[in-house]
């Protein structure tokens, strides 16, 4: 009995302490079930969301860019579908036979060859190698007949810039590439949308308006493991195609001037002298910028950084050039505006002018004899602008000069590598090379040489300005929201009534003093071009459709020296680089003028011979597209 | 006496089967069932490996419990001993001949399957402490030599387990030993003195541990100081029982698990799985099924006339209980990781073993509660 008892304290025993646990495992219990009810219930949302993100995974594709286009709605950058081939490596069953086949078919090099398997090594294998980025059509229609054989291929269309006139406005537009580490970090936009194989603006216009042109990305969302694989696709959302931009500019008479400048150093600018409108200007030589896209080869990159015609640089607007004598309309006009000349004033000519020792020669060695200003500027006589600039003196010249846009910027917001030129005056003089401004300085200012600089732009807005009865005009490239038309143009400024669009300072629009004498500069301009004797007289159009006035110029390289000055040599006997640069700049129809243009051509000798002529070719083409490009001056308005 | 000799060796299989806990037998079978369709959710909704692996252990193991019952309990409770010491047989030989596998080394081949003896300690530590209690006079629970004893009982396999290494193991195993001391009537005070000496040479043991120990305890005191690294499971699996919400996201639609962001999902994290797809509706269900699992153990334990069935029942059911608690607190995020299967729910086969024969004995100890021990 004593063992039967001892047996049931000890059940007592087992049965207390078990309840005690008993207690002890619904208290567990119980806190297990509100850690759940934490997660689950009160925190369900924020893991909700972990969850998400950790499934959800967003692809983003490259964003599709903007068109730009011409005045007349011509798509001048595009976009084209391209033919692309992706090798997706863990479809692939035997990457060397695949390798030796793509070889063989698309004559890859070794170089690609070992790119893609270094590729290879870094990607994911699910992730895409992109063998080729633009296949041509034949190459695209083989490898989709041999598909069957080359498994873990992808042949994929794409959309890709495409500049459709190719070399025709490469300086206007630039190009676009692959963007370096450096733009990305710059620029915000560009860093937000950024995957990899998008292009970006590298210069020109597609640079400078990047923001506009580059558009959306599309998303493509995805439903990814643990190991970042996409499993499915969940949802696409397209992207938004860039603005279009529409620019002021005319293929056809962009074309024109191409061809005019074919196998030439030089620049043509052609602008609307009411509205500022730019119709052409176009940089020889130019260079095709489809090249870019994927990546332009050593060997083409090295012929076109290596052309001694330099076609890397924007001439109509970086290329700093001696006026020569096309600055004679704007000391003509100086001298008037002071009070310092007349129309009566004479000068005799006798081929040269002795100033404290030192000769300045005219370039006609004869001399003109007695010259008036308008004979003067018809003959371009250099005598009877030494004897103006020295009685006008260089500060008063510099003034009327930068009136008319010498020395500044012609389109700095648009373009980077834009120049500014110079037009000195005596205080530059003395901060900038800290010595005193001499007397004979003044003479060679006069006639262009010199410190003075200018870019072709810079001398088609002056002639413009002239040409419109001197009015500052703003010169624009791009059509904005709010353009101003022809007719009002003109209308206000022959009214008195200045126009304003950008409510600029009302008075700064009026350059000129007496509006008389801008018309004694236009008609010694005309006699130039259209009376006999005048430097342009071979190259005039007597029908008053097309007739414009002009002045020619030719500006010295080098000094000439005595010897060569008696040697009188020919343009073809003296060596490339020490030609003279052949300019132009005139206005036209001449009744009632609407556009003016400059042109210069490096090393082409004189003006009259070389740049004059080209004039008159284009001339024609210019005001045969008036009336279209009038027609479409309500087309399409893009607001920047 | 002698009536219940007579009683006891005279009841018939059909007897026997009327005696099954049919609210225990249906519960674990429901647990079973379950099992298989979570199990079959973790392949990704497809009869893999694992699903037909798991099943087939069911198939085998459920008949073999219902066997283990068929037995007396006087039966096993005279082989604890033995089982006891043929299961420490297979731990010094798992310790020299065992198979390795990620670093340690705990499994023997046996043909048709891996087995992990340590799981199997599990169950024979508490049935030996049981009979060994059993047999011990009240007045002696608390004299030196019996706490000697047990003591040395519940360190032999502790030892051998540490040295594989698998420190989850043992602390169940330790657990599932002190439980039985604790229901003997060891004095409070002793338990109190040890966890006091315990917690003071805490920082001592810390330094002993393993550098993938100690990293486990400072994932789990700040799982964000590595979430790609040693805070990653702990991470993916509060975001995905987390992101289960009130109902779940439903049948094979658990995007943590299915997308692999879950790790070791079939085995120690499968709760969270099952807690995603399901949600806390789920979850407390669950965790219901196996309370009732439990109570049942604990029902069978108070009405057993012997103190070994009722030692057995009621260490047994504990065992249950922390294995339960141990798994849950981990994916949890309440206790450092720490490798412990959910019973019956986790793939593993000697971990189902072992569940399964404990739960034979019970019923074993039901069919035959009114059966006295010497």
């Amino acid at each position: 009995m004593i063992k039967s008892n001892s047996g049931i304290r000890k059940t007592d025993v087992i049965n207390r302490r078990m309840f005690i646990i008993g207690a002890a495992k619904i208290v567990v219990f119980v806190g297990i079930i509100a850690r759940l009810f934490s997660l689950q219930i009160n925190e369900n949302k924020k893991y909700l969301t972990l969850s998400d993100k950790n499934r959800i995974r967003e692809w983003k594709l490259p964003p599709t860019r903007g068109n730009i286009v011409d005045y007349f709605g011509n798509v001048i950058a595009g976009n084209l579908k391209v033919y692309q081939l992706h090798i997706i490596p863990e479809q692939v069953e035997n990457f060397n036979y695949l390798l030796v086949r793509l070889k063989n078919l698309l004559n890859l090099s070794e170089k690609k060859i070992s790119r893609i398997n270094k590729l290879k090594a870094e990607l994911k294998p699910w992730d895409s190698i992109i063998v080729s980025e633009n296949l041509s059509w034949s190459q695209f229609v083989k490898i989709n007949n041999y598909l069957y054989d080359l498994v873990g291929v992808k042949p994929v269309m794409t959309i890709s810039r495409n500049y459709p006139f190719n070399d025709v406005y490469t300086h206007v537009l630039g190009y676009v590439s692959q963007p370096n580490e450096q733009e990305i970090l710059d620029n915000q936009i560009i860093q937000e949308r950024f995957v990899p194989g998008m292009k970006i603006g590298k210069l020109g216009l597609e640079k400078r308006l990047e923001n506009h042109l580059i558009g959306t990305n599309a998303i493509q969302r995805y439903e990814v493991n643990a190991y970042g694989k996409r499993i499915n696709q969940l949802e696409h959302q397209k992207g938004q195609q860039g603005s279009k931009i529409r620019l002021t500019v005319d293929t056809e008479i962009q074309k024109a001037c191409g061809e005019l400048l074919n196998e030439k150093a030089g620049s043509i600018s052609v602008m609307d002298i009411y509205t500022g409108d730019i119709i052409a200007m176009y940089s020889s030589p130019s260079y095709d910028p489809n090249l870019f896209l994927f990546g332009i080869s050593q060997d083409e990159w090295q012929l076109i950084r290596n052309n001694p015609l330099k076609p890397l640089i924007n001439k109509t607007i970086s290329g700093l050039y001696s006026p020569g004598s096309t600055i004679k309309p704007i000391v003509a006009l100086s001298a008037l505006e002071n009070k310092v000349i007349d129309t009566k004033f004479k000068v005799k000519c006798t081929g040269k002018m002795e100033l404290y020792g030192q000769t300045f020669h005219c370039w006609k060695e004869k001399g003109h004899g007695w010259v008036s200003l308008k004979n003067a500027m018809k003959q371009s006589c250099d005598t009877y602008f030494y004897e103006v600039a020295r009685l006008l003196g260089v500060d008063r010249l510099n003034i009327t000069a930068e009136k008319f846009g010498l020395g500044k910027k012609v389109l700095g917001e648009y373009f980077d590598t834009e120049k500014r030129g110079l037009f000195p005056n005596t205080k530059w003089k003395k901060n900038n090379i800290g010595k005193g401004w001499v007397l004979g300085e003044t003479l060679i200012t006069g006639i262009g040489q010199g410190y003075i600089q200018s870019t072709p732009l810079q001398l088609c807005l002056m002639t413009a300005q002239i040409a419109n009865g001197g009015y500052a005009i703003k010169p624009k490239i791009i059509v904005d929201s709010n353009p101003v038309s022809y007719e009002d143009a003109k209308q206000s400024m022959e009214s008195g009534l200045l126009f304003d669009s950008n409510s600029d300072s009302l008075l700064d629009k009026k350059l000129f003093l007496d509006k008389k004498n801008i018309k004694i500069v236009q008609e010694a301009m005309f006699s130039s071009t259209n009376e006999r004797f005048g430097t342009s007289y071979k190259s005039r159009i007597d029908d008053p459709k097309y007739q414009f006035a002009g002045k020619t110029g030719t500006a010295q390289v080098k000094r000439i020296s005595k010897r060569e000055r008696e040697l009188d040599l020919e343009l073809e006997q003296i060596p490339y680089k020490d030609r003279d640069h052949a300019l132009y700049v005139a206005y036209g129809p001449y009744v009632k003028p609407r556009y003016a243009l400059s042109i210069i051509v490096e090393h082409g000798g004189s003006g009259s011979k070389a740049a004059a002529p080209i004039a008159k070719k284009l001339f024609k083409l210019i005001i045969d597209r008036h009336d279209l490009r009038n027609e479409q001056s309500n087309f399409e308005r893009i607001t920047i | 006496m002698f009536q219940h000799d007579r009683l006891n060796s005279e009841i018939t299989l059909f007897q026997k089967i009327k005696n099954l806990d049919y609210i225990l037998l249906i519960s674990i079978i429901l647990l079973s069932l379950l099992s298989v369709f979570v199990m079959y959710s973790t392949d990704g909704g497809e009869i893999l490996f694992h699903t037909k692996n798991h099943f087939l252990k069911l198939v085998v193991f459920f008949p073999l419990m219902i066997f283990v019952a068929f037995f007396n309990i006087k039966f096993w409770h005279n082989l604890s001993y033995i089982i006891y010491l043929l299961v420490i047989l297979l731990l010094v030989y798992v310790s020299f001949f065992g198979i390795k596998s990620s670093g340690s080394q705990r499994w023997m081949d046996l043909y048709l399957f891996v087995l992990q003896p340590s799981e199997l300690m599990k169950v024979a530590i508490i049935m030996c402490l049981a009979k060994y209690y059993h047999r011990l006079k009240i007045e002696n629970v608390n004299s030196f030599t019996s706490i000697t004893i047990v003591l040395t009982i519940i360190c032999i396999p502790i030892i051998f387990v540490i040295a594989q290494p698998d420190l989850g193991t043992s602390i169940l195993i330790a657990l599932s030993g002190l439980i039985i001391l604790w229901l003997g009537g060891v004095k409070i005070k002793y338990f109190i003195y040890s966890l006091i000496t315990f917690l003071i040479s805490l920082p001592f043991i810390i330094s002993f541990l393993k550098p993938y120990q100690k990293l486990r305890i400072l994932t789990f005191l700040d799982p964000d100081r590595d979430p790609l690294g040693a805070g990653y499971q702990i991470i993916q699996s509060k975001i995905a029982i987390g992101s289960g919400g009130l109902d779940g996201k439903g049948f094979l639609k658990g995007t943590q698990s299915y997308l692999d962001f879950l790790p070791e999902k079939h085995t120690d994290f499968i709760f969270t799985l099952f807690s995603e797809e399901f949600g806390f509706i789920g979850s407390v269900g669950l965790l219901i099924l196996y309370s009732i699992i439990i109570f049942r153990i604990v029902r069978i334990g108070s009405i057993s006339r012997s103190n070994f069935a009722r030692l057995f029942c009621f260490g047994y059911a504990f065992a249950i209980f922390i294995y339960i608690v141990v798994n849950l607190s981990m994916v949890l995020g309440l206790l450092p990781i720490v490798g412990s299967p959910l019973p019956i729910m986790s793939y593993g086969g000697s971990s189902m073993l072992a569940t399964m024969i404990g739960f034979g004995i019970v019923l074993s100890a039901k069919i035959n509660h009114k059966q006295m021990i010497a």
